[in-house]
């Protein structure tokens, strides 16, 4: 015998079922009464199951992961849970876990396909290149390894020149 | 420039040209963007929003498409120029509500206006009347392309442009068109056309985005995805769903027209002679009656040059402009009657309707 099927939001009997195609993928959600009406389910226009997905799947999520901190920002589980947005963009790392079985649900997939932004990648890029060269150089310099100090001195001059002639690609 | 000069001035929306614009009224496309290593806007410190204020006004100001530009902080305006901004979709009533460390920049043309700690730190967006979607995103992939090299934008290359909000992540792009669907409302197909619209991952909202109603049948419609499909994808799609719905819309006229014209004259008749003659008359319903003049222009019943009349009549009936127009600020219910002036005064010498011509069917 099949048992009923329960609320996914509560623990009450479902009996408002409900299925959505989104991007040619089927959605379903079961809903008691109470639930549907407070989502909104009973009135088309204002209901999206992205949202109700994404709160039905953060409801029933025991401590687990409750207490990881975002070290960039200090946000938790708790506050994603209370405001659906996140603190910072580091977030989206420290909460990979809990948002990348989301993203299947809101998005049409997990993937960025559009544009890049070309110009702040290949900065950042050098910027990057920069801080690890003028560590190596300390280092180059504190164990008397003069002639890879003046390499990397070279090195670095080449990329400060860079910087002054191309922010671009 | 300031605020008092900008909403004198002639924008996109208000004194737009293009009156052949028959269904769809606006196209507006927006662009999500945050600084890396900054806590978004609704995380983040007093201090630290000040600074990121600071730091993006100064960064959007000296693009191109900004030279003439008004840049603003949101402490420095009033209630009333917030809600006429809010009218003119320059800015959100999110961001009318914030109390400080927050802003926006506004190009002079009113095309394009940039959002600084709204739910993002930066919201992009251009507006162009009429049905221009691939122009609007070439314009702004510029404006983005521009800010670029002075801002260094939260990237992931597996999840795209990190938003504060996951529905935003990727592309961070909405676009969204604004359209007249009065023939769907009338023989009650809006409910359907939602429905189909919502399958095929794209949102119909009213005026105001979310939770607004869809008073003067005008009604917003952009995609609901933006992660998993690239820009260029996203406005095509968008593009074919609007072009459908245009011809359900123009086929619901014809049905409309067919089924018994006296019906849908009559409505227009009688919004005519409510505009030229009524004397209370609240923004919804104002909205209503010129979104009936509108169907009549369409259908030939007023000449074509008429519609960007109702256009501009649509934005100035609304709280915020009517006050701005009669400089003060007035109760809801004096509103009602200073609105009803204004339209009486504006349809008194207004084309009188010609109901024969239209044997020939909708434009």
């Amino acid at each position: 015998m099949a048992t009923p099927l329960k609320c996914d939001l509560c623990t009450k009997p479902a009996t408002v079922h409900l299925t959505q195609i989104v991007n040619n993928k089927v959605h379903k959600v079961d809903l008691c009464e109470e639930c549907a009406q407070a989502k909104g389910v009973t009135d088309p226009s204002g209901f999206s199951l992205a949202d109700l997905l994404l709160k039905a799947s953060l409801n029933p999520e025991p401590a687990a992961a409750a207490g990881v901190r975002c070290e960039q920002c200090g946000f938790t589980q708790n506050d994603f849970k209370k405001q659906g947005r996140f603190g910072c963009p580091a977030c989206y790392d420290t909460f990979s876990a809990l948002i990348e079985p989301l993203l299947d649900t809101m998005h049409k997939g997990i993937t960025h396909t559009g544009k890049v932004p070309q110009k702040a990648l290949a900065r950042k890029s050098l910027y990057d290149r920069l801080t690890k060269l003028e560590t190596d150089l300390t280092e180059a310099i504190k164990s008397e390894r003069y002639e890879d100090a003046a390499r990397t001195r070279d090195e670095i001059n080449q990329v400060k020149h860079s910087f002054g002639q191309k922010p671009s690609r | 420039m300031t605020i008092s000069s900008l909403i004198d001035t002639p924008s996109e929306l208000t004194d737009a040209a293009s009156s052949k614009t028959a269904i769809v009224l606006m196209t507006r496309v927006r662009l999500a963007r945050n600084l890396a290593g900054n806590s978004f806007p609704g995380w983040a410190k007093p201090a630290q929003r000040e600074e990121i204020l600071a730091t993006c006004r100064e960064a959007v100001s000296a693009t191109l498409p900004m030279k003439r530009s008004l840049s603003l902080s949101i402490d420095e305006l009033t209630d009333l120029e917030k809600q006429i901004l809010v009218e003119r979709h320059l800015i959100s009533r999110e961001l009318s509500g914030a109390k400080s460390g927050a802003g926006a920049v506004i190009s002079r043309d009113q095309a394009y206006s940039v959002m600084i700690n709204e739910e993002d730190h930066l919201r992009i967006q251009v507006l162009r009347s009429g049905f221009q979607l691939k122009k609007a995103w070439t314009t702004i992939n510029d404006l983005d392309s521009a800010l670029e090299d002075r801002l260094d934008y939260a990237f992931s290359p597996t999840l795209g442009y990190l938003t504060a909000c996951p529905t935003n992540l990727g592309t961070g792009m909405r676009a969204s068109a604004m359209m007249h669907l009065p023939a769907l409302v009338i023989a009650s197909q809006m409910e359907k056309v939602v429905r189909a619209v919502n399958q095929l991952g794209m949102v119909v909202r009213g005026l105001f985005g979310e939770g607004s109603d869809a008073s003067g049948s005008i009604f917003q419609i952009s995609n609901q995805t933006t992660l998993g499909e690239s820009e260029e994808g996203i406005i095509k799609r968008l593009g074919s769903v609007l072009n459908s719905i245009i011809e359900h819309e123009l086929n619901a006229r014809q049905k409309l027209l067919e089924a018994d014209p006296n019906k849908i004259f009559d409505k227009i008749g009688r919004a005519f002679g409510i505009l030229q003659n009524g004397h209370v008359l609240s923004s919804s319903e104002a909205m209503n009656l010129l979104s009936l003049i509108r169907l009549g222009v369409d259908l030939g019943v007023f000449p074509d040059t008429n519609r960007c009349v109702i256009d501009r009549l649509l934005i100035e009936s609304q709280p915020g402009h009517l006050q701005h127009a009669q400089r003060g600020e007035f109760e809801p219910g004096q509103r009602d009657l200073l609105r009803a002036m204004r339209l009486r005064s504006e349809f008194a010498n207004f084309t009188k309707p010609n109901f024969t011509l239209s044997s020939d069917g909708p434009n």
